[in-house]
């Protein structure tokens, strides 16, 4: 039966069944059938985290640069949207103590431009960045991205009257659907899908393997790698001003780098290589943070409390998951593969016909 | 092995997917859920349980202070653990100091855990990130200690225990002017509502009090995490002011108390109520003598027959974890108290109800005084009591008055 | 700007650049030999801090016999990381170590707020380091006299070991070459467990000093100095442990005369040492005193 299964024909009908359940699942969700605004939160964020961790991926994993700078283009990103979607009426209330550079005040801009707006403007940081600092070996590159994420974390929070300093902004008008987040979610991946699909996702793949031979063969290294970085940041900035409307309010100290550590665990999580691996981690990871509240609260069983359980531990077994995984499961759930119908009816079936694939993923 | 690993974990994965999007009965999540009592009913009024949700910081920044506060509540809910003819159980969820946190926290206590009530935050910050979402869900709210105005400004389902920080900023002018100061240095958090707004209200009192525009000799910004002051004291030092007014987290306070001695500054130092905390004179030592705070409470001179029996009883509960019993944790009393009351005189768990029930508080007795409600929902107290620390303890000094 | 001010801002500088240039010897060490830099570096130095935390304040053990005890807590900690989070990836891609770093690092700053949560604790008042000394019109304490000597002795102390004894030969030969050390016979594992110590070592006596100048003990108070003088480092020649106090001293005067001739920019004093950073990766990556390294291809 299992072959008949992978029949092609099959296959497209799962597909689009598959596309039908999920897509009505949202539905549900969103017009409030089912669920309620605490799931709902829950899955527009691990939708958000899941536009971050894959872009994070096409540069970390696909391209194999080690850039730890997500943190800053997703702030370029939320305080685009957050100074130019407030209302024009709000505003004074919120510059309370530093009144608002007088250009900017006048601005409103709608949500979407304010999105795209903040893709390019972290972009082009990025560009800027990317200029000097992608010439630099791997350990190198990683703290200097980290750099440059605080840099801008410490401007933003400095210059009071563009973004009102460390008192961050309130007030910035949430998105009434779902689809939102998860609309922005299927286009942004499905871009950075087809990127990595094309002739420069290849040619991102082959500097992964190895630089020096993808140089003798004519890819032209700096060009591709500063393409993998800026692209990289556009998605991050979109999940960052994606993050303003969803939690009504943005402070820099949200964007302190050990948030950069969330999206590190999701892809090693995931797989490096693997976007569908990404996606699966981000949900697991955002939803798991959450259970695992459970262990923050004192737990009594049969009335006595147990005194393990206390503020904090939660972060432990989050910190001990990665640690566990980078040490025995550095390929992650997918490795370098992406989830596909054949990989789910091989697991089904017990592996009879499953190639092996080699350790040889995990690049450099 | 690796591959039954993997098989394990893409059922994890999919479960995971699915208890997330289960439909909104508890019973999907409640095998995890510690307090599983009464969980599996969805809806404000349960059988026999009335829930008012508690989010405080329990880590971070503010962690210790929100520690505190918890502590007062938790005992208010011991003495007075129902209302209505039902328990009332108190869900407590930590926002970290974080303001992305608190949203999530609360969206979680209104939408999961369907409070009728919250309680916090210790933290202004937080409570005014956590503000829309309340209002919006049209849950009334009680600060404890958060004394931002923003927090209830605007926003007719925040109430607050405690008094304000323009309040607090003229207090604390006035004491040092009463001192005989005529300049002043300021340093303040960068980013923190509490300690920029507090500090900016000392500044307008203080230059209105003075009538010079020039007697606030330095404004000087600290960003978080920061633990070498010398520098910028180093400036202060050269500028010679009668007083340093530094609002600051506990965390932070005994650094400048203790680098400022240590540069030689016998300036008078002065903070506001998040500095009456037993941490700073553990940190600071002998440094810490002679500065000055102002705070809500005295468990000395206690306000009221309410404020009595608390010390007495909450006393013995702490049993020696604190020197003091924090200022806070009084508030975090009083809120709790505030809150039952107007639930009783409402006689429903409806969150307009209990709203308009505390609007109508009239003289009510708490712990920290006599309760008024302002128009915007802020206590109307106008007794701030101020202390120092004398021999390596809090000493009450004076209580100011301001009309 | 009177003079005295300027003295005093001077010895705040050398202060606090030499606090760094013990830490950054740490990182600096590590990475020339196994090409890694410890983001848990700092977070040792941390919970050495707690350590004598709770040898002072809660066994009430004399300060001298504390320090002691506490070395021995924290290189403990630092041979530990090495072998729980490094050792095994020794012959992984280098994105998975570094992983592991960040991994080790936010475990222990995890750790340290969930056993004594986040409510600052005092570091223990030695009175010897604390009490002020008056040169002039100086005001310093103790700590802060005493820091840049026992910096400059430990320099020379760990220079003695590098140059002069046979495992400081072994680990010399390690960091030049890792593969052909390991075929002429040395024992990598011992060389490694050395630099861990010695790393160990030096942060378990920052945090003394560091604790006495600035007494607030909380689990991320790493975080920062961490990453400032792993920049350190880099800014005198990653690799060079002469260059790394050299930079430590440099960044942390830096720091402080940014405060003292430009007090509108203290916001920016940690954005400092990071635009520091990319100017020394981008105009001279090997640092001030750091040697040039082919890249085989």
């Amino acid at each position: 039966m299992m072959d008949k299964l992978r029949n092609k024909n099959n296959k497209l009908f799962l597909n689009i069944l598959l596309i039908i359940i999920f897509a009505s699942i949202i539905i549900l969700l969103d017009t409030k059938k089912i669920g309620d605004a605490y799931i709902r939160r829950i899955l527009n964020l691990s939708a958000i985290y899941a536009i971050v961790s894959v872009s994070m991926n096409l540069v970390n994993g696909f391209t194999g640069l080690f850039s730890l700078g997500q943190a800053g283009f997703m702030a370029i990103g939320a305080y685009t949207v957050a100074i130019f979607t407030v209302p024009l009426a709000a505003r004074a209330k919120i510059f309370y103590i530093t009144p608002q550079n007088p250009v900017l005040a006048q601005i409103e801009l709608p949500f979407v431009i304010a999105l795209i707006l903040g893709g390019l403007l972290a972009a082009l940081v990025a560009l800027l960045i990317g200029l000097p600092v992608l010439r630099l070996k791997s350990d190198y590159l990683a703290i200097a991205t980290l750099g440059f994420s605080e840099i801008i974390r410490i401007v933003f929070t400095n210059i009071k009257s563009i973004t009102n300093g460390a008192l961050g902004i309130k007030n910035i008008p949430t998105m009434p659907t779902m689809w939102v987040f998860f609309g922005i979610a299927i286009i942004s991946i499905g871009f950075m899908w087809l990127l990595i699909n094309s002739s420069y996702g290849r040619a991102f793949k082959a500097i992964r393997e190895d630089e020096v031979a993808a140089e003798a063969m004519g890819i032209n290294l700096f060009k591709h790698k500063v393409m993998s970085f800026s692209i990289g940041a556009f998605f991050a900035g979109i999940g960052g001003g994606l993050l303003a409307t969803l939690f009504a309010t943005v402070d820099p100290n949200q964007f302190y780098f050990p948030v950069t550590y969330n999206f590190l665990l999701i892809i090693v999580l995931g797989g490096m290589g693997s976007i569908s691996g990404t996606i699966i981690a981000s949900f697991v990871v955002t939803s798991g943070l959450e259970i695992l509240r459970f262990f923050d609260e004192p737990l009594s069983m049969f009335g006595v409390n147990i005194p393990l359980f206390r503020p904090g531990l939660r972060m432990v077994i989050f910190s001990i998951l990665l640690m566990v995984l980078v040490l025995f499961f550095r390929n992650g759930l997918l490795g370098q593969k992406e989830l596909s119908w054949k990989l789910i009816f091989d697991l089904l079936s017990g592996n009879k016909s499953r190639k092996r694939t080699g350790e040889g993923g995990a690049a450099q | 092995m690796k591959r039954i690993l993997s098989l394990l974990l893409s059922v994890l994965m999919v479960l995971a997917l699915f208890t997330a999007c289960t439909p909104a009965s508890n019973n999907g999540e409640s095998n995890e859920e510690p307090e599983a009592e009464n969980e599996a009913e969805p809806g404000a009024e349960d059988a026999d349980v009335i829930k008012i949700g508690v989010f405080e910081p329990l880590t971070g920044m503010n962690g210790g202070g929100g520690l505190q506060e918890l502590g007062g509540i938790e005992y208010a809910n011991k003495m007075y653990p129902e209302v209505l003819g039902k328990k009332i159980e108190l869900v407590v969820v930590d926002n970290k100091s974080d303001k992305g946190e608190a949203t999530t926290a609360v969206t979680r206590l209104i939408e999961k855990d369907k409070v009728v009530a919250i309680i916090g935050s210790y933290g202004s910050a937080v409570s005014i990130a956590a503000g829309d979402i309340i209002k919006n869900a049209e849950i009334p709210a009680m600060g404890a200690s958060c004394t931002n105005p923003m927090v209830t400004q605007g926003n007719e389902f925040y109430f607050r225990a405690c008094f304000l920080d323009p309040f607090q900023g003229k207090v604390m002018a006035t004491y040092a002017i009463e001192q005989g100061a005529k300049t002043a240095a300021v340093i303040m958090q960068n980013g923190d509502d509490y300690s920029v707004g507090l500090a900016n209200f000392f500044i307008n009192a203080f230059k209105d009090l003075t009538g010079d525009e020039n007697s606030i000799v330095d404004v000087s910004e600290f960003q978080l995490n920061e633990s070498d002051f010398n520098a910028i004291l180093t400036n202060i030092k050269a500028k010679n002011p009668d007083v340093i007014f530094a609002p600051s987290a506990a965390t932070t306070a005994p650094l400048i108390i203790k680098q400022a001695r240590d540069l030689g500054i016998d300036s008078l130092i002065m903070g506001g109520d998040t500095w009456e905390n037993p941490a700073i004179i553990d940190v600071a030592g002998e440094d810490a003598e002679g500065i000055v705070l102002s705070t809500f409470f005295d468990e000395n001179d206690p306000a009221t027959e309410e404020a009595v029996k608390f010390v007495e009883g909450y006393k013995k509960e702490l049993a020696g974890k604190e020197p003091i019993i924090p200022a806070v944790a009084a508030l975090g009393y009083d809120a709790y108290i505030l809150l039952r009351d107007a639930i009783e005189r409402a006689g429903s768990t409806d969150g307009i109800a209990i709203r308009d029930a505390l609007r109508e508080t009239k003289d009510f007795e708490g712990v920290t005084g006599i309760i008024n409600f302002t128009e915007e929902g802020d206590a109307d107290k106008n007794l701030a009591v101020i202390k120092t620390v004398q021999d390596g303890q809090f000493v009450f000094i004076d209580s100011v008055e301001v009309k | 700007m009177t003079g005295e001010i300027f003295m005093q801002q001077l010895a705040n500088g050398i202060s606090l650049g030499s606090l760094y240039a013990l830490l950054a010897i740490g990182y600096t060490m590590v990475y020339g030999i196994l090409r890694l830099i410890n983001f848990a570096h700092g977070d040792i130095f941390m919970m050495a801090a707690y350590f004598m935390v709770f040898s002072i304040i809660t066994f009430n053990i004399p300060w001298f016999i504390a320090i002691i005890i506490i070395i021995i807590a924290t290189v403990t900690l630092g041979v530990l990381v090495e072998k729980a989070a490094y050792r095994p990836l020794r012959n992984a891609p280098r994105m998975s170590i570094m992983i592991s770093a960040i991994g080790a690092s936010f475990l222990l700053e995890n750790l340290a707020t969930y056993l004594f949560t986040g409510v600052p604790r005092g570091f223990p008042d030695i009175k010897v380091l604390t009490s002020t000394v008056k040169l002039g019109s100086l005001s310093l304490t103790v700590a802060t006299l005493i820091t840049p000597f026992v910096t400059l002795v430990l320099l020379y102390l760990v220079l003695f070991i590098t140059n002069k004894t046979k495992i400081g030969m072994a680990m010399r030969a390690v960091s030049k070459d890792f593969e052909t050390a390991k075929l002429m016979g040395i024992n990598i594992n011992q060389v490694i467990s050395i630099t861990f110590i010695i790393g160990s070592f030096l942060a378990a006596i920052g945090a003394v000093l560091w604790g006495s100048r600035y007494p607030s003990v909380m689990p991320l108070m790493g975080v920062m100095p961490g990453l400032k003088c792993f920049i350190a480092a880099v800014l005198g020649g990653i690799g060079n442990t002469t260059g790394a106090v050299l930079g430590g001293f440099i960044l942390g005067m830096a720091e402080i005369m940014l405060i003292t001739f430009l007090p509108a920019f203290t916001g920016y004093r940690d954005a400092m040492a990071f635009v520091i950073l990319i100017v020394v990766l981008l105009v001279k990556p090997t640092g001030l005193l750091g040697e040039k390294v082919t890249d085989k291809v």
